[in-house]
């Protein structure tokens, strides 16, 4: 077990480094920091200023050394560029060019700066991060019930009216991505256009004080994309279970239906949406940039937009990292879980 | 002109009816759910003569009234659609000119439906789809747009006015707005409003099927060429090509989709020539495709397999050339008379084609796992066929059932993919009728005008929930052999 956790961890960190070098090229490519420049310095520059530019702040280094630099495993850049200022890599605004460090990268737990919110990156992503942490704990306390609940109900009986409207809806629900249900709760419930004006239409006042009024809409409209797919994956596993042997056994002892749903069935069934939950996280994280957008709440999906849409480039970085590891984390803990849940699976 | 009510005359008699029959339907879906919990587990009684005896009691009560109740609905709604075709201009409504507007589309779905049904069991998958009423709705559904886009783009027929003409003093209109004298359109209304440019929404949303019938399946094709000719070497002969390739997928998996297209599709990005490098990279599957497949079946004949291949790879390898080679980037090297055509959007379908092939290997390299240990497997190669004849016409044909269903979910998720590209609008013009960019365009003001945004969310949720049902009614009756 320990060699085979050591084994995931070592691939997650390989793939973590291999998707934070594809985004780190992606946005140091000539035209992107051409355009950082003209942003960052003159929208006039000539061609040549836009060169010393980029060279006195040390982007004009090749990649894998940028890389280093970023990760911190080598040395950060001490430039004196061709107006005579000394720039060094790690002695940003604040940090004195003699205090300045020789290592400052991700791993020193430096994250960079963010040229958009003038801010430090590590702060900026830490905060956002909390408020659509928020949001995701509301999410799931509303999703993952209700997903569970409709997957049972659906499963228990097979073929049944009740497994067939629930089926639909859960198939409804899958079809309905964020961007088309979010339009449709809002003009619903925010606008007065069918007189059922009930909720707020953004979320921006969620970020302080996050009432029923102003956060229920969000929540519904990320919780219900994932909801049907979860409540599928449920019911599949659940009517797989009420084949089973031990279920006919149990209800030829006679025990009663719902005894045999909630203490044999339910547990077993249980196993298979464990992973599918976890792995639902690169899908929810899609849904929180479309929703934060849509509602207008600041959080972790509306920094990766404006940093995307800014070419920030270490604050797009910062962001990226994080959302690997989400994805990367949770793969392990579904992974690593679902050896521990099925203890028919032995890893030698 | 009088603006347009929503059902006009007819609605007087329609619409206390609806909401009756709709109300009543809500309350005995309801009814028949909770007291489900409830009954016993039903067993079979026959009557004497033979006919099963219905459930008694209340909830069975409960099941003859949903029966009732939706024919019932059902049939009112089809009197919405099919009444109005009769009444002159304007009576019937908004609804009512929407369902005249849409008549070859329901001619087409009728006559389409009545052949299906009259041969379903000369047609062998598709056929037996008509034996389940989930597949059929959603085979309608999906019809429903694919005719849409066939008469709007070729024969420009439903649209009302021109999409992208904007008539002053229609600015955010509601829905059913007369337009003013001396504007050219087909009728003198606006049928759902005006846009933010005072543009026609519903001409609009009808135009936007366009888009989404043409690239959605043709981005899923080339993801499942990619997908098929990466992932059955990688089951078949495991070890470290699986590993390796398996990889790759993962990787590409593991990025946020968002965070993928907002690097991907930027005009920085475009102007470095990733995508058309992509482009060509991705877009020669199809030729290996066709060309493996091909050759392994015949290359014991080689002048028949030379008969058959050159003028296939010669007419892909043309298609391909014109594909990728684009005006003004860095692969634009045919001369003009070659170059067939040029896609604008070339980066859009780049895009939606790499982050669907990955899913598609995943499920090829899974599915050939599973079949390279059959028996037929096996013969084949005692007999000594070659592995490439082996994958492509041994397992790929065997494993053509879950491919099938997943076609379909895939091109729904392209569908929604392309709508969320629309949606932060990346790589699509704002002039683009997609529906990702129209409700992209009226969310902005979802707070003050509802209607511009609602029409292409309901275009792009009934499609992809056609799909799914399609899907989930394939799967039923693929599993019943």
């Amino acid at each position: 077990m320990g060699l085979f956790i050591l084994r995931r961890l070592g691939v997650m960190i390989l793939t973590a480094l291999c998707l934070t070098f594809i985004v780190f090229w992606l946005t140091n490519l000539a035209p992107n920091l051409e355009k950082l420049a003209k942003t960052q310095g003159n929208a006039r520059m000539s061609d040549e200023a836009v060169v010393s530019w980029l060279d006195n702040r040390g982007y004009s280094q090749p990649l894998p050394i940028k890389y280093g630099q970023w990760l911190g495993v080598l040395p950060g850049y001490v430039i004196e560029g061709v107006d005579g200022e000394v720039r060094a890599r790690c002695a940003g605004p604040g940090i004195e060019l003699e205090d300045a460090s020789t290592f400052c990268g991700i791993l020193q737990g430096d994250w960079g700066y963010s040229t958009v919110f003038k801010d430090d990156v590590g702060s900026i992503v830490a905060t956002r991060l909390g408020l659509t942490g928020k949001l995701m704990f509301w999410v799931m306390m509303v999703m993952v019930p209700g997903a569970l609940i409709i997957g049972v109900l659906a499963g228990m009986r097979e073929g049944s009216r009740t497994d067939r409207s629930l089926s639909t809806v859960s198939i409804v629900s899958t079809a309905t991505p964020e961007y088309v249900s979010g339009v449709v709760f809002i003009s619903v419930f925010a606008t007065a256009t069918f007189g059922m004006q009930w909720f707020k239409g953004t979320a921006t006042g969620a970020m302080d004080d996050a009432t029923f009024e102003n956060f229920f809409l969000p929540v519904m409209t990320i919780a219900l994309y994932g909801m049907g797919y979860i409540a599928r994956m449920t019911r599949a596993s659940m009517t797989e279970v009420m084949t089973a042997q031990y279920i006919r056994t149990a209800r030829l002892k006679g025990v009663s239906f719902p005894k045999i749903v909630l203490k044999h069935a339910l547990r077993n069934a249980l196993i298979a949406p464990f992973t599918v939950i976890m792995l639902q996280f690169p899908w929810l994280l899609n849904g929180v940039v479309i929703v934060e957008t849509l509602f207008n709440y600041k959080g972790f999906g509306w920094v990766l937009v404006q940093a995307a849409g800014n070419n920030d480039i270490e604050l797009l970085l910062g962001v990226s990292i994080v959302s690997v590891f989400v994805v990367l984390i949770t793969q392990l803990i579904s992974d690593i879980g679902y050896v521990f849940l099925n203890p028919r699976i032995r890893i030698s | 002109m009088e603006a347009l009510t929503w059902t006009g005359s007819l609605g007087t008699i329609l619409n206390p009816a609806f909401t009756i029959l709709v109300s009543l339907l809500a309350v005995a879906i309801v009814a028949q759910i909770v007291l489900g919990f409830f009954a016993p587990a039903m067993t079979l009684q026959s009557n004497p003569d033979g006919t099963l005896q219905s459930r008694s009691g209340a909830l069975g009560l409960a099941e003859t009234a949903v029966k009732y109740l939706f024919l019932g609905t059902l049939i009112v709604v089809i009197a919405y659609v099919v009444v109005p075709l009769v009444m002159p201009y304007g009576s019937a409504g908004i609804v009512g000119e929407m369902s005249k507007r849409f008549l070859p589309v329901w001619i087409s779905l009728i006559s389409l439906y009545t052949l299906s049904m009259v041969y379903k069991r000369k047609l062998g998958l598709y056929g037996k789809l008509f034996d389940s009423t989930v597949g059929m709705i959603g085979f309608g559904l999906v019809m429903f747009w694919v005719f849409t886009a066939f008469y709007v783009g070729i024969f420009d027929m439903i649209a009302t006015h021109d999409y992208l003409s904007q008539v002053s003093g229609l600015k955010n209109k509601v829905p059913g707005v007369p337009v003013p004298e001396g504007t050219t359109g087909d009728i003198p209304h606006y049928l759902l409003g005006g846009d933010n440019l005072a543009r026609d929404i519903f001409s609009r949303v009808v135009q936007g099927s366009v888009f989404v019938i043409a690239i959605a399946p043709l981005a899923t094709i080339f993801a499942f060429m990619v997908g098929i000719t990466l992932g059955l070497p990688a089951g078949f002969y495991g070890g470290k090509l699986d590993t390796f390739l398996s990889f790759v997928a993962n990787l590409i998996l593991a990025f946020p989709v968002i965070l993928l297209f907002y690097l991907l599709v930027t005009p920085e990005i475009v102007e470095t020539g990733i995508p058309s490098y992509m482009a060509a990279f991705l877009f020669i599957f199809p030729l290996i495709f066709f060309g493996v497949l091909l050759n392994s079946r015949y290359y014991t004949q080689p002048a028949k397999r030379t008969a058959i291949l050159v003028p296939v790879l010669g007419i892909l390898g043309w298609l391909y050339l014109s594909v990728i080679n684009q005006k003004g980037t860095v692969i634009d090297f045919l001369p003009e008379w070659m170059d067939l055509f040029d896609i604008s959007i070339l980066v859009v379908f780049v895009s939606v084609v790499f982050v669907n092939a990955p899913t598609v290997f995943r499920i090829v390299r899974g599915l050939t796992l599973d079949l390279r240990t059959r028996d037929y497997v096996a013969a084949a190669q005692t007999r000594g066929e070659g592995a490439w004849y082996i994958m492509l016409w041994e397992i790929l044909p065997n494993a053509r059932g879950p491919l099938i269903v997943d076609f379909c979910l895939r091109i729904g998720y392209t569908t929604i993919l392309l709508g969320t590209l629309g949606f932060f609008g990346l790589g699509l013009s704002s002039e683009s009728p997609d529906w990702g960019s129209t409700i992209n365009e009226g969310r902005k003001l979802l707070l003050i005008y509802a209607h511009p945004a609602l029409p292409p969310a309901v275009a792009l949720l009934s499609m992809v929930l056609g799909l799914n049902l399609l899907a989930d009614g394939l799967r039923e009756e693929s599993l019943k052999d």
